[in-house]
């Protein structure tokens, strides 16, 4: 038991650096290596998923098919989709929640640092699962990310029962992340450190774990019901059975909206950070962005079925629905709201972290507008399934999600690894992210609008410059990241001016009162809040 | 909490989390691998020794995982802030085991309140009834599907009851071990959690009795439409997690033999204690809604 007498010191302990070699990696306790792990893991998944947009955008970039077959198309849009949800953006958001959490609320770690490294090392495994059921005989998953019955009961192919698997494994990680995140905020604060004076990006990961350990569970069950009835005869889904095509949407989506809270979230969380450093005031109305923020999680639960307008629901569910889905807006608009009430007036500088919050803070609006175009249920059964469908969910995840994901990694990167990054290449990154984003999903309105449908490979003449136009966006924005990774890794290698312990003048908060880099433990003994 | 708070317990690093990790890798491509197999050929190929070698591995991690842990324990080197961080993230675990249940609920509530009647033309679906299965009749329990399959329904006396009874004793004999483990009254504790075990055993021989009764006299089975899938999956995953608690109560009796809990440190009693009564409360929604109603 040589682990048993060198925790027992614990003073000696605290002050050992990491272990040396990969077995720093694979075993690690710590939540800077664990959130490192999470950060790099989804920034190739990312990459990966990144390339499989390519394949779908360089198919599109004509009408008529020319690159791929379209049963390999659908592969690349369900697991783009798959990829990015759970293999990028909610790993990152749990790797930022990991690194810093404890540095914020004045905690040593996590409070379960074991299931913590647990929780990581079981994604990459289910991604090899995942991405490996693509080579499988008739290919990978194909019935869209949404995995619709009968799609992925009837008419999937063997590979059905790896994705089931895959998707178990994300979601037991997940849970286990969650969870932690909990009991961490619960049981690990700092004395002092109460409830309404947590930084909002604690408040919102609080918020999203328990959305986390809420819906992960029946998303578990959607897919072991996919399960019995595509190889045991069970008939959830099926009419003649006695069920319901439609009852794998209700379960679905039940899921699946809060699920799109759980990725937006902690970006109002570090919108919320960012936005006061670089304005050099205090958040406007901080109790009203905790309380709108538990009431869009309340709120998630109850919309679900607007994904579903179109099934023929009873008009009374259709109007509580769209009414639910609205009411959704006001607890958005006042955060909305507080950013630009924060800057106002304030000595406004706009280093890289504020430009992409910024960025993020008309983007995501834009987004959320398109959101409330498709909440009315007569329209939107003209929108459903068409790419204007797309241009919405792509401008609240990639500028939305993603974007302050960026924001996040520019702003909290010195803080990692102690130098200040290339300032001049992050520029360079955010102006070709910014227009070339808006190249490749703003024209998808106009496309959409006109009736381009989504998830088909071929189009009508008609859409042909708007297509071609949105592909050489997709590609400029695909090849703009590229500059992000040089940055990063040359950050990483420690490139650049040291920085200070608060790197940011106008910055509040304890993860700026430890040095930069962060030491391998901080907090060993809790911090005085005033 | 001045001197807990000085006195943070920080883990060091472990084998077991990447072990683990292996573990459900390797059961996750085993029992994919399994099921695609039997649904192609008939025939169990590979997957199920990959499956075997998993679960192989993911006992040993979690009996080497625990070992680790009751020895850092009776160490001494746990504080009281760790236990609380324990018990809230076993309840809030218990939660989202709840979430997954609700998942199976729900589908029970959707197939008898609404799928199931539109297929008879509730609703607006009279055309839709008249034109897909115009014999079809609505009724709960669903004993003729709309395709044709034919089964008889469960009653919820006999064995159900009976059932009922068991666990609702067992949680019971559980409450009262726990009350003799915390006035450190060892008698009564082996006493009661030995009678839980036994309790806890006798509801599964019982419910596999039931399942033998469904598959012979009734011919209730897991393919004769929605009626048979809810009751299946809902007894079914119910009696993986009673399974589950069976196995933790063996082991924490085994724990309270070698002497290892005191009247107040016992988290791991604890949170098998609550786990069971997690499972009593599951099975009582499922003897109401399952059977009874």
């Amino acid at each position: 038991m040589n682990t048993l007498t060198e925790t027992a010191s614990h003073d000696t302990e605290h002050h050992h650096g990491p272990a040396k070699g990969i077995k720093r990696w694979i075993f690690t306790t710590n939540h800077k290596d664990i959130g490192t792990l999470y950060l790099w893991f989804a920034f190739i998944m990312f990459l990966v998923g990144g390339a499989m947009a390519m394949v779908i955008r360089a198919e599109l970039f004509q009408p008529g098919l020319q690159i791929v077959e379209p049963h390999f198309f659908n592969q690349m849009t369900t697991v783009h989709g798959l990829i990015m949800v759970f293999g990028a953006v909610m790993p990152a958001f749990t790797g930022m929640a990991n690194w810093m959490i404890p540095m914020m609320i004045g905690a040593p770690d996590m409070a379960l640092p074991r299931m913590n490294n647990l929780s990581f090392w079981i994604l990459p495994f289910a991604f090899l699962i995942l991405l490996a059921s693509l080579f499988v005989e008739g290919g990978g998953p194909a019935f869209g990310w949404t995995f619709y019955a009968p799609l992925s009961t009837t008419y999937s192919g063997d590979s059905t029962a790896l994705f089931v698997f895959a998707v178990h494994i994300m979601g037991i990680s997940s849970i286990m992340g969650a969870i932690n995140v909990i009991v961490t905020i619960w049981n690990m604060r700092a004395p002092g450190m109460t409830w309404m004076k947590m930084p909002l990006f604690v408040w919102t990961w609080f918020i999203t774990a328990y959305l986390l350990i809420a819906v992960m569970p029946v998303l578990a069950g959607a897919v072991t019901m996919v399960l019995t009835d595509k190889y045991f005869g069970t008939s959830f889904f099926n009419a003649a059975g006695g069920g319901d095509p439609v009852m794998f949407q209700h379960i679905f989506w039940f899921f699946g909206h809060p699920e799109v809270y759980i990725m937006i979230l902690p970006a109002f969380g570090i919108i919320s950070t960012i936005v006061p450093t670089f304005s050099r005031k205090p958040l406007f109305g901080y109790p009203s962005m905790v309380y709108a923020t538990a009431s869009i999680a309340f709120l998630s639960f109850i919309v679900w079925a607007h994904h579903m307008f179109t099934t023929g629901m009873p008009v009374f569910a259709e109007l509580f629905f769209m009414y639910c889905t609205m009411l959704i807006s006001v607890p958005t608009g006042v955060k909305v709201f507080n950013w630009v009430a924060t800057m106002w007036r304030g000595a406004l500088s706009f280093e890289v972290p504020m430009l992409f919050s910024i960025a993020f803070i008309v983007l995501f609006t834009l987004g959320g507008f398109s959101g409330l175009m498709l909440a009315i249920t007569p329209v939107d059964f003209q929108y459903h399934d068409t790419y204007f469908v797309v241009a919405h969910f792509h401008y609240v995840l990639v500028t939305g999600a993603i974007f302050s994901l960026i924001a996040a990694t520019y702003y909290w990167l010195p803080k990692w690894t102690g130098v200040m990054y290339d300032i001049g290449l992050a520029k360079l990154h955010f102006w070709c992210s910014l227009i070339s984003v808006n190249v490749l999903f703003f024209p998808m309105h106009f496309v959409g609008l006109a009736g381009m449908p989504r998830r088909i490979p071929d189009y009508s003449i008609q859409f042909a410059n708007w297509n071609q136009l949105i592909s050489l966006g997709g590609f400029a924005f695909g090849l703009s990241q590229l500059i992000f990774l040089a940055l990063v890794i040359k950050a990483c290698r420690k490139q650049g001016e040291p920085v200070p312990a608060k790197v940011w003048d106008g910055a509040h908060g304890l993860e700026w009162e430890v040095a930069s880099p962060a030491p391998y433990h901080t907090f060993t003994t809790p911090p005085e809040i005033k | 909490m001045a001197e807990q708070n000085s006195h943070y317990y920080v883990p060091a690093q472990s084998p077991w989390p990447i072990v683990g990790a292996i573990g459900f890798f390797l059961v996750a491509v085993g029992a994919g691998n399994l099921v695609a197999q039997l649904s192609q050929t008939g025939e169990a190929g590979w997957g199920r020794f990959i499956l075997l070698v998993g679960f192989i591995i993911l006992l040993v991690m979690m009996f080497g995982w625990f070992k680790d842990q009751i020895s850092e324990s009776r160490a001494g080197l746990h504080n009281a802030q760790l236990g609380v961080s324990y018990r809230q993230g076993m309840s809030w675990f218990i939660f989202s085991e709840v979430m997954f249940f609700a998942a199976f609920f729900g589908a029970l509530f959707y197939a008898r309140m609404i799928s199931v009647p539109w297929l008879g033309g509730a609703s607006n679906n009279a055309m839709t009834a008249e034109v897909l299965w115009p014999s079809f009749e609505a009724i709960w329990p669903l004993t003729t599907t709309p395709g044709g399959t034919t089964t008889q329904a469960m009653g919820y006396w006999g064995l159900p009851l009976i059932n009922t009874i068991i666990l609702l004793t067992s949680s019971i004999t559980i409450h009262f071990a726990h009350t003799g483990l915390e006035a450190n009254k060892r008698k009564q504790l082996t006493l009661m959690l030995g009678l839980t075990i036994l309790l806890g055993m006798s509801f599964l021989v019982l419910q596999v009795e039931e399942y033998i009764h469904a598959y012979q006299d009734l011919g209730l089975k897991l393919d004769s439409g929605v009626y048979g899938n809810t009751f299946f999956l809902l007894t079914g995953f119910h009696g993986m997690h009673v399974t589950l608690g069976t196995l933790f109560l063996i082991v924490i009796f085994f724990r309270v033999l070698a002497g290892h809990f005191s009247p107040d440190n016992h988290f791991a009693f604890q949170s098998a204690s609550w786990y069971w009564h997690f499972v009593d409360v599951v099975w009582l929604c499922l003897f109401v809604f399952v059977y009874i109603i």
